[in-house]
């Protein structure tokens, strides 16, 4: 019989070392050694219908290197046409390799005290600050990914937003891989205080040159009472990367939060999305795209629980598969004792492209309390007869008549998205994987 | 230039095993406008959407020759590059593309690789068209037929007859669900395009539409096939008498197929 434990390519003398080059505050170190205990004694999450064990989430080089630069411009061209230009401009961080190498905030920013730059910056230069937001979101136990990933965690982002500030400015993060046999463990910390509004969008991407690797990705994303914050997400990872990406937000009272994800990996993808409405009133609204293409296996687990009174959750996934892909969508809402006048609403809908590929959308609504709206509707199909008729019946011949279709099924999120040129990668992304 | 011919020859057509269109002929030519008429469940849809070529509509015999070439060997898209345009009935949502997307990507699927519309030109050219619909610009930018009203659709149906300019155009029922005024912008739509080198088929319960959109011919429909042909004053006549009148005058039935 095979054993389920295998011991990990790293141990505790690695990661000391490891956080005694990056001059880490000790509070910082004894998480990392705290969770290389229970990583090494958690099971890997179990997804619906997803066989994840021989995924590769340990072996990696998790201690790369990059060189930073001076200005945008000596960035590749591949990432200076995600920045968000003009008005748009100014607050970005850019890692490659999980090592910053560009980061600026503007002045009127810095001068309100909003907080943006690395991880590794932060815990050196606001520590306690950091300390009072890591791991306090998502729990660092949850499972064996969870705890690979604050034992490893080799790059991230912080933002901090004080009190009654408003960040009319996109935050925006890119993460660049192209190190062989390289992993990414990021962890970003978005911590938008009592009535103050942002809105933060990240990129990442990897070349070819990457070949294996692995990305565990964990954002926490905390908003407070009355706050407004919105996340956009494009990640494109290339196909032998490996790929466990968990968001989780908490969302306190008549606090809103809006997540748009472009889940465009090429690679196999376990995803997990969760928001917690904390308080009275909160409200998220969750829109998350994916198209599966190749043999890529993926899994999206989104969930929304309902805690505080009155809290209005709206949820709407799409997918498109093609060739062999298969991907599990899983939404689950969840409507706790007390939460009356909660009202969540999910919709998740796959389309099918090719006869080879496997798609399962599961609604699933857990409610435990009487006074509350709550719907659902999961569809898997293929793309309309009629509406492909009607494209056609134009003069559109049917593989573009088809894209066209597929596109502007998945255009939901690609509108959300606050900055022109990750918008228009999005849309080239689904362009290009689609056709 | 010789003027196009659209020639149908014998046109049967079931839907779903079960036999609608029964020896359906008439010949179309440039410069044309023909109005079909008749009572409802007596085929006419039936015989637009199988020249358009939807997938529910199985031809079992005949031919609808586009300057000699059998539309009815084509694939719809090709039907559409030959020059065909049928405007319908109910047309088809698509969420997440924009009006001017479909159309740009509909003209350049004719135009074919390396000779498409400049984008100038192409905006151009709608604004003035729906200058001249009275459609709001905003309707370029909304997603196509995405929570249009039904004369908004049927508007917009006319937009894209105009703006691919084809050889010929059969409107299916296009004045049904429309108010007066709508009636107007689709007949002044149509009008616009006549000329030569387009020909248009305009199906129809009312005659209502035809006092703005003068037919050459009117052919009355029943029971699968055409019954009678004449001049405008056929469709007042049907105006006046009804259906019902008709079929005492040819002697039809209901559900009979008429021997020739």
């Amino acid at each position: 019989m095979l054993t389920q434990v295998q011991s990990l390519p790293f141990d505790k003398e690695d990661l000391t070392k490891f956080a005694e080059q990056r001059k880490e505050p000790k509070w910082f170190t004894e998480k990392r050694l705290e969770a290389l205990a229970l990583a090494e004694k958690l099971a890997l999450p179990e997804p619906e219908k997803t066989r994840i064990t021989d995924w590769n989430f340990t072996n990696f080089n998790y201690d790369t290197t990059a060189t930073s630069v001076q200005t945008l411009e000596e960035l590749p061209e591949q990432l200076q046409k995600l920045l968000g230009k003009n008005e748009k401009a100014g607050n970005v961080l850019v890692v490659r390799n999980s090592r910053p190498v560009y980061c600026s905030l503007s002045q009127e920013l810095r001068d309100k005290g909003v907080i943006f730059t690395d991880l590794a910056t932060a815990i050196k230069e606001h520590s306690d600050l950091v300390q009072k937001y890591y791991f306090q979101v998502t729990p660092m136990n949850q499972h064996k990914l969870t705890a690979l990933h604050a034992a490893l965690v080799n790059g991230g982002a912080f933002l901090y937003v004080p009190r009654n500030v408003t960040v009319t400015v996109p935050v925006q993060s890119i993460y660049y891989q192209d190190a062989p046999s390289s992993g990414l463990v990021a962890h970003t910390i978005i911590a938008a205080e009592e009535n103050s509004q942002v809105t933060y969008v990240e990129n990442y991407l990897a070349a070819p040159s990457v070949g294996e690797g692995t990305a565990n990705l964990l954002s926490e994303v905390t908003v407070g009472a009355n706050a407004r914050v919105q996340f956009g997400a494009v990640d494109h990872f290339t196909k032998d990367i490996v790929t466990y990406v968990n968001r989780h937000a908490k969302v306190a009272r008549d606090g809103n939060l809006q997540w748009a994800l472009g889940q465009m990996n090429d690679g196999n993808t376990l995803s997990e999305n969760a928001t917690l409405l904390e308080g009275d009133g909160a409200a998220c609204d969750t829109k998350a795209v994916s198209i599966g293409s190749g043999a890529q296996k993926q899994n999206f687990d989104n969930y929304i629980r309902h805690i505080g009174k009155a809290t209005v959750s709206r949820l709407l996934v799409r997918g498109a598969q093609k060739d062999a892909a298969n991907s599990i969508f899983n939404a689950r809402t969840k409507i706790e004792r007390g939460a009356s006048q909660a009202d969540g609403e999910q919709t998740q809908r796959v389309l099918m492209l090719s006869d080879e590929a496997r798609g399962d959308a599961n609604p699933i609504l857990l409610i435990d309390e009487y006074d509350v709206i709550a719907g659902h509707a999961a569809s898997v199909g293929r793309v309309d007869p009629d509406q492909l008729y009607y494209l056609m019946s134009r003069g559109i011949p049917k593989e573009k008549a088809e894209k066209l279709i597929v596109e502007g099924f998945l255009k939901p999120v690609v509108d959300l998205l606050p900055i022109e040129g990750v918008r228009v990668q999005l849309a080239a992304l689904i362009e290009g994987k689609v056709g | 230039m010789t003027v196009p011919e659209l020639k149908i020859k014998d046109l049967h057509v079931s839907v779903e095993g079960k036999s609608i269109v029964k020896g359906f002929d008439l010949t179309i030519k440039g410069g044309e406008i023909h109005a079909l008429m008749g009572p409802n469940g007596t085929g006419k849809s039936t015989v637009a959407s199988a020249i358009m070529g939807h997938p529910k509509y199985q031809v079992t015999g005949g031919s609808a020759l586009l300057e000699g070439a059998n539309l009815l060997d084509m694939a719809v898209d090709e039907r559409a590059r030959a020059g065909m345009f049928l405007a319908m009935q109910y047309p088809s949502e698509v969420s997440g593309v924009t009006n001017a997307e479909f159309l740009r990507t509909a003209i350049n699927g004719r135009r074919g690789e390396g000779n498409e519309i400049p984008l100038m030109k192409f905006l151009k050219t709608l604004d003035k068209k729906m200058d001249m619909l009275e459609m709001d610009q905003k309707f370029a930018e909304r997603y196509v037929n995405e929570g249009f009203s039904g004369g908004e659709k049927k508007r917009n149906e006319i937009l894209q007859l105009m703006m691919l300019e084809p050889k010929f155009a059969i409107l299916d029922e296009i004045d049904s669900g429309l108010d007066i005024d709508a009636l107007k912008w689709v007949a002044k739509g149509v009008n616009s395009m006549r000329s030569e080198n387009f020909g248009c088929l305009i199906i129809t319960h009312y005659q209502r539409l035809l006092n703005y959109i003068k037919p050459d011919v009117v052919h009355v429909m029943m029971n699968g096939r055409i019954v009678k042909t004449g001049g405008p004053e056929l469709a007042l006549q049907l105006e006046a008498e009804g259906y019902d009148g008709m079929k005492a005058e040819l002697g039809i039935k209901d559900d009979e197929t008429v021997e020739a």
